[in-house]
């Protein structure tokens, strides 16, 4: 006789971490997904040589989740509600101009220096609204980068209005694409693993209920200003990869876009995922790389779709992805 | 203040806009006693606990631990240097299974540092060390229950973890809060072998409470709020007979 039995069932029962694989479907269960993402994120610009146009569109994806992956993180596992993505975006594509342009270093150090020092400087300059609860940390976040900009225009400091100009690009299209596609891989793996590392559980559970981790006699001060390093940290690579790739960074680089639409793409891939965010950047950028022919109009599209998905499927396609996925079925021998 | 005083309150006093929450609130508590704190519903036990544990800053008033003034210290340095507390409203980390509850104060510098407890280490020891410590406290070590979400476990269980996660911080104080209300009478018999074990191992307990007929068993001395004020102290059995502690109490529980 045959019955149906969900796959993950064998699969949980034994201990966590730690799996003991019984059968090869087991195994397509446990690697398949994330093997279909990197393998598919790495053959990507191989395929896309069939439509150049889209390929430059990959960079901006990849740009556009590594800031997901960085909102994500703050949001649904520290619980700091960042608004400020396009900070650390400007903060580390001006320091990757300053290192590049006025300092001569050369572009594969200038991307690390500037990711480094970015997180530093972000994660300082955020020091004084750690306290701070809920909206108002996100409205200080979001005020950042405006302050950011207005400082740069009045005091015509870095190139003023018109931004530093030539940057030295990455040596070939290929370099640039497997760059940002490998480092956005790592992110997401590492951010994956690192959340369910013993500080990991600390930093959620900060999130969770604070003063019980200050009880534990830990100062969560010092563990919202890591998450806010590590956070940053991505945030700045993107900066710094971003003015690399068009040999320029100015005060764009602080706009709005950065901050919105890698919180549009964690809602619609889901929250609290970390793949979410990767998916979400994956629908949404095309999307409106897409819509750009429609000029402003697009914003409307956008809209819509956004809150179709808040009111339809507010919990992400992730997570309801995840949930279909964990409740595959097979036969089992009675 | 004698010699085996490990915590001496002196003169705290707190007000919440015009509320006088707390009056010049001083006792002395000694190494390894079972120290009661009682007093009707808002006469101040929580936030007495809170102006010592550091999440309130007190309006006037010291706290002394083991010699040293410790008032108005960010909460996880007094955390830090043993004076551990549960929380009346208990909120353990819901997402967490039960014993991934416990990395969280066993990750702390304190853990790491006092050791004794085993405490650092690398992960999967981490796990290990957190499971003994629920079994210490009465969860059944092969049964699913310490792998359970936090948010799904009985009242029952959720008040032990809270005593487990101060269990985990190696502790000289833990301040309880009200950890018998919400359980049923053979709950509570289940957990003052527990309490009697911590006083065993040392661990100096002050116990806010309301279910007063337990607490009687267990504490070795009583004092009594009443709107702020200390209206009494000594053994149990004293404080239970004086004048103003029935007045308080009068027609609000049976004793
Ligand atoms: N954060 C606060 N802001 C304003 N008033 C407060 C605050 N915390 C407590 N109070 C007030 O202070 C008084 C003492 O409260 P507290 O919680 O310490 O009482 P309690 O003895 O613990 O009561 P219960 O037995 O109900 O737990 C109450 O009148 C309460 O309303
Ligand atoms: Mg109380």
């Amino acid at each position: 006789m045959m019955r149906k039995e969900r796959i993950d069932r064998g699969v949980r029962v034994r201990t966590a971490g730690l799996y003991a694989i019984a059968s090869w479907q087991e195994i397509l269960y446990l690697v398949g997904p994330p093997l279909f993402l990197i393998v598919g994120a790495i053959i990507l610009p191989i395929l896309l040589e069939f439509a150049p146009y889209w390929k430059r569109v990959i960079n901006i994806v990849c740009v556009y989740a590594i800031i997901a992956l960085s909102f994500d993180f703050l949001a649904n596992f520290v619980g700091l509600v960042c608004l400020g993505g396009a900070f650390f975006v400007g903060i580390g594509g001006y320091l990757s101009a300053i290192f590049n342009v006025y300092l001569h270093f050369p572009v594969y150090l200038s991307i690390p220096l500037a990711t480094i020092s970015g997180a530093v400087i972000s994660t300082v300059l955020l020091m004084p609204a750690l306290p701070l609860r809920g909206v108002y940390f996100a409205i200080v976040t979001l005020m950042y980068p405006l302050l950011a900009t207005r400082v740069i225009e009045a005091l015509n400091i870095m190139g003023g209005t018109n931004g530093i100009i030539g940057l030295d690009s990455l040596p070939n299209a290929y370099v640039e694409h497997y760059m940002v596609i490998i480092v956005m891989l790592i992110f997401l793996y590492g951010m994956r693993r690192f959340v369910n590392q013993d500080m990991g559980l600390v930093i959620r559970g900060v999130k969770d209920n604070d003063q019980a981790v200050r009880a534990s006699g830990i100062s969560v001060t010092k563990m919202k200003a890591f998450a806010v390093f590590v956070s940053s940290f991505m945030g700045c690579f993107a900066g710094a990869y971003i003015a690399h790739m068009y040999s320029w960074a100015g005060i764009s680089l602080f706009a709005l876009d950065f901050s919105i639409i890698p919180i549009a793409s964690v809602v619609i891939g889901g929250g609290g995922t970390l793949l979410g965010a990767v998916l979400g950047s994956f629908i949404l950028v095309p999307i409106s790389e897409l819509l750009r022919n429609f000029g402003t109009f697009r914003i409307v599209i956008y809209c819509v779709i956004l809150t179709g998905f808040i009111v339809f499927k507010s919990e992400g396609i992730m997570v309801y992805a995840m949930r279909k996925y964990h409740q595959f079925e097979r036969w089992v021998k009675v | 203040m004698s010699d085996d005083t490990i915590l001496s309150v002196q003169g705290i006093s707190k007000t919440f806009g015009g509320l006088k929450a707390l009056m010049d609130v001083s006792f002395d508590i000694r190494r390894g006693e079972v120290y009661g704190i009682i007093g009707p519903n808002g006469s101040g036990k929580t936030t007495l606990i809170n102006c010592i544990t550091g999440f309130i800053k007190p309006g006037g008033g010291k706290v002394i631990f083991k010699g040293k003034d410790i008032t108005r210290w960010a909460p996880h340095k007094i955390a830090h240097i043993g004076i551990s507390r549960t929380f009346q409203i208990m909120r353990p980390y819901y997402s967490l299974p039960a014993y991934k509850n416990l990395i969280i104060p066993l990750w702390s510098p304190r853990a790491k540092t006092v050791g004794g407890w085993r405490g650092g280490g690398r992960h999967g020891d981490r796990d290990t060390v957190a499971v003994d410590i629920l079994e210490e406290i009465g969860f059944e070590r092969d049964s699913r229950v310490p792998y359970k979400l936090a948010s799904t476990l009985p009242t029952g269980y959720q008040k032990r973890l809270e005593l487990a996660r101060c269990m985990a911080m190696r502790p000289e104080i833990i301040f309880c809060d009200e950890v018998f209300s919400g359980l049923s009478m053979s709950e509570i018999a289940g957990m003052l072998p527990l309490i009697e074990k911590m006083k065993e191992e040392g661990i100096t307990l002050i116990m806010v409470e309301h279910r007063l007929r337990e607490l009687f068993r267990v504490a070795d001395r009583v004092m009594a709020l009443n709107f702020g004020e200390k209206i009494a102290e000594g053994l149990s059995s004293v404080v239970i007979e004086n004048k103003k502690v029935k007045e308080a109490y009068l027609g609000k529980e049976e004793v």
